[in-house]
């Protein structure tokens, strides 16, 4: 009897043990990603999902108990400089990245870490602002990196081993990534950054499993591509339009979304006469080949370093099946996902470069905007509007949530040529000494009309993303180092946590246990926040 | 072994002679006065340093003016290439290429950046001023002593002065006093976060009814650090306060002609280049 008892205790602790060995060595599979919003508890993707939305399911942390929130746990990276990192979190482990190229794998409850990974980069890179790392992708039983010297890595998810190595370009050209993968089907998707360099941009999909390279789409087309006739001569070959920030992918239509940067040099348009496609557009993708179905470009002949590489948002009605973009420039657009047709364009900030409209409501830029030998003011100033941080749509309160700063610049031309790996900017902007104090925002736009439902002012400009909740909140970090929930409806702050230095990064929120927790990466940490 | 003595001598003599003509082209600017080379400085300058130190060199909000003759870190081409190249620590002036731009200058263009510098460099004037006066005047009659303090003497409530003379230009120094709100100075700058605090000016009314006025040594959005004009330093939390008021009017009083003649203020100035040059 006694025998049989301890027999089966152990056969059901056997069980419990099997159990949670498959729970927890279960893959992240494409159904999976295909359908994240199953298991809100994970947070699978840069976005948290394909459509780019930054909104969590979950609602244990709501706007009623928000107020008693507490630090769970924080995890010192070692890296100094901007944490952009968005991590990824599946079945009680957090991946993230931080300063020149370091990932690292978490215990998710207590912030202890499982490995860590350190990518060994040349002392001659060439980053354009800061050695940052936006964060990994999941497929499998791996995770991937872009690194600074333009390598694509899959790590093992369990020991942070290298699977494979491959190597896109060369960064000494000025070729580097900064972006978070996004892994559909069995690809890994990627976007080069370098457009301060001159490269020629492109985004590319490797072999999940073998690391080899399956299509490549140049972002600035060559001779005989539809599209090379907007360059100025040879101004393709250095033409820019990078594509650093990740995009979204929509199942129905087997699409990628990728947004693209600024032409090369970034503030001078003389020698690259023309619309510079496909720089600052809006890119619909085959997932499969990397063929393009359409674009849409928001600043044509860009002088400015407007990138257009903000995340896109997909945002679905019974009717309506939108994809959504507040741009650098200062426009907040919404174009249909299957055309690429503009639905609308309205300012969400201040802006001096455009005051018309073409027929398709496309905003037009003012000749006076260019940038000129002696320099002169324009609005938004060359780091925008908005830039790389995360904006999220919230389907309860149908509204749209993005960082945003007023901000105006002096834009002054400065003739460079190009040479291989240099700096190729080709001009020079500066605070205008007479221009007003810089103001940050968090600013909720309604997609159906463009227009600003509500704004909560931060002390100084921030560059943190934001996330939204099922429970019915909005989080947010300052520069001050706060992390802030306001109130999804009516913008009004709800809680805050002093971090100790600015946030660059975009928040998630996750599950273990039933726990819901929300983590962003400040200063050079990253900490979690969770419920008493 | 004698002969071995020579040898080692004749290779010493011809490291020697190797050495010298590298370290003086090392030291030389080659492109000195040099019209095409100080227009492509004038770019290069555009881009890698006017965000700091404005269009033209004067100075931005930032970086002190560059068109001054005489310079606090710098006096030769040499030193010039050796702070473009290496930063000044305990400054924000980086050293080339580690501003997260990429791999920085190439020699040549440092070269042509000073180039430039040196075309626009302006004498400076015979110090009109009375440097003694000035400084009686500054701790004295004018009160400027009463708020700013200058090598260790002085008040606490607006900025610290001491290097002032040596990182700005005069007409910004007078301009500062004629217009004082016009732009505020920087105070506090912390390692990671994009702008630093500026002396603005903060009035809050305490629940208990007290109305305290002074200036923003920090604030978020939930608390102020603030000191007021009798130097006592309040920490407050916003949410307890009945009003809160912040202005870029600044707390320094406007000196018009009226109060400060053009003379006296230009004691004061030629007293600030006197100590800031030091």
């Amino acid at each position: 009897m006694r025998a049989q008892k301890v027999f089966a205790n152990r056969f059901t602790l056997c069980l419990v043990v099997v159990l949670s060995a498959i729970q927890s060595s279960a893959q992240v599979t494409f159904e999976r990603l295909l359908n994240a919003g199953k298991e809100p508890q994970n947070w699978l993707t840069y976005s948290g999902d394909y459509s780019g939305r930054r909104f969590s399911l979950l609602d244990q942390i709501n706007v009623k108990d928000v107020h008693s929130l507490v630090a769970k746990w924080a995890y010192q990276t070692g890296a100094t400089g901007k944490l952009e990192t968005s991590p990824l979190i599946v079945d009680g482990i957090l991946y993230a990245t931080a300063q020149d190229d370091r990932a690292f794998a978490l215990d998710a409850r207590t912030g202890r870490p499982i490995w860590m990974y350190q990518h060994q980069l040349p002392n001659d890179i060439r980053p354009c602002c800061g050695h940052v790392n936006r964060g990994l992708a999941i497929l499998g039983d791996k995770v991937f990196l872009g690194t600074l010297d333009a390598h694509v890595i899959a790590l093992d998810t369990k020991t942070g081993d290298v699977m494979w190595d491959a190597v896109a370009a060369d960064y000494q050209k000025g070729y580097s990534f900064t972006v978070a993968p996004l892994a559909v089907k069995n690809l890994v998707v990627i976007g080069v950054s370098g457009g301060e360099y001159g490269v020629r941009g492109f985004i590319e999909a490797y072999d999940a499993t073998t690391g080899e390279r399956k299509w490549r789409f140049y972002t600035v087309p060559g001779p005989g591509e539809p599209g090379h006739e907007t360059w100025e001569g040879d101004s393709w070959k250095v033409g820019g339009a990078p594509a650093w920030n990740t995009g979204t992918y929509d199942a129905a239509t087997n699409q990628i979304f990728w947004p693209t940067g600024n032409p090369a040099p970034s503030n001078r348009g003389e020698g690259r006469a023309g619309d510079n496609l496909y720089s600052n557009s809006l890119l619909a993708v085959n997932a499969d080949t990397g063929k393009m179905n359409w674009y849409f470009q928001f600043t044509k002949h860009d002088e400015h370093d407007w990138d257009a590489t903000q995340v896109p948002v997909m945002i679905d009605s019974a009717d309506n099946h939108w994809i959504a973009q507040a741009n650098r420039n200062g426009f907040f657009y919404v174009l249909d996902r299957a055309t690429g047709k503009l639905i609308l364009a309205n300012a969400y900030g201040k802006i001096t470069w455009s005051d018309s409209k073409d027929a398709e409501g496309r905003p037009i830029a003012k000749k006076e905007a260019s940038p000129t030998l002696e320099g002169h003011t324009v609005c938004p100033g060359a780091l925008g509007t908005t830039n790389f941080m995360a904006p999220t749509y919230d389907p309860q309160t149908q509204l749209f949530y993005v960082t945003a700063r007023d901000q105006c610049d002096i834009f002054s031309t400065a003739p460079q040529p190009y040479e291989a790996g240099h700096a190729y900017y080709g001009s020079a902007y500066f605070p205008s000494e007479e221009a007003e104090p810089y103001r940050g925002f968090l600013k909720a736009i309604d997609p159906a009309t463009g227009k600003i439902k509500w704004k909560f002012e931060h002390t100084s400009p921030t560059w943190s993303g934001v996330l939204s909740t099922a429970g019915g909140l909005v989080f947010t970090g300052d520069a001050e180092g706060n992390f802030v929930a306001l109130d999804a409806t009516s913008g009004k702050t709800l809680w805050h946590f002093q971090m100790g230095g600015a946030v660059y990064a975009p928040p998630v929120a996750f599950a273990v246990d039933g726990k819901e927790y929300v983590a962003i990466a400040a200063g050079s940490a990253v900490y979690a926040f969770g419920l008493p | 072994m004698r002969s071995f003595f020579l040898r080692q001598c004749f290779v010493f003599l011809l490291l020697f002679l190797c050495w010298i003509p590298r370290s003086i082209a090392d030291d030389r600017n080659p492109f000195a006065n040099d019209p095409k080379a100080a227009k492509a400085g004038e770019y290069e300058f555009r881009i890698n340093c006017a965000l700091c130190h404005g269009l033209g060199a004067h100075g931005g909000g930032r970086g002190p003016d560059l068109t001054r003759a005489q310079k606090k870190h710098v006096h030769s081409d040499a030193e010039m290439f050796e702070v473009i190249s290496n930063g000044i620590p305990g400054t924000i002036m980086p050293a080339n290429g580690t501003n997260g731009q990429g791999v920085g200058m190439t020699d040549e263009e440092i070269w042509q950046i000073i180039t430039y510098i040196r075309s626009v460099e302006v004498k400076a004037t015979q110090a009109s001023g009375n440097a003694a006066h000035g400084k009686e005047l500054f701790y004295g009659d004018a009160n400027c002593s009463l708020c700013h303090m200058v090598e260790g003497k002085g008040g606490r409530l607006g900025p610290e002065l001491t290097g002032v003379g040596g990182s700005r230009t005069r007409a910004a120094i007078i301009d500062s006093v004629r217009n004082p709100s016009r732009r505020l100075a920087w105070g506090l700058a912390e390692s990671t976060k994009e702008f630093p605090q500026e002396y603005e000016t903060i009035t809050v009314v305490t629940s208990d009814g007290k109305e305290i006025k002074g200036v923003a040594l920090n604030e978020d959005n939930f608390s102020v650090q603030m000191m007021d004009a009798s130097e006592q330093i309040h920490l407050l939390e916003k949410n307890n306060l009945r009003s809160f008021k912040k202005s870029r009017e600044s707390m320094m009083p406007t000196y018009s002609a009226d109060i400060l003649s053009n003379k006296d203020l230009d004691d004061i100035v030629a007293f600030l280049t006197s100590v800031g040059a030091k």
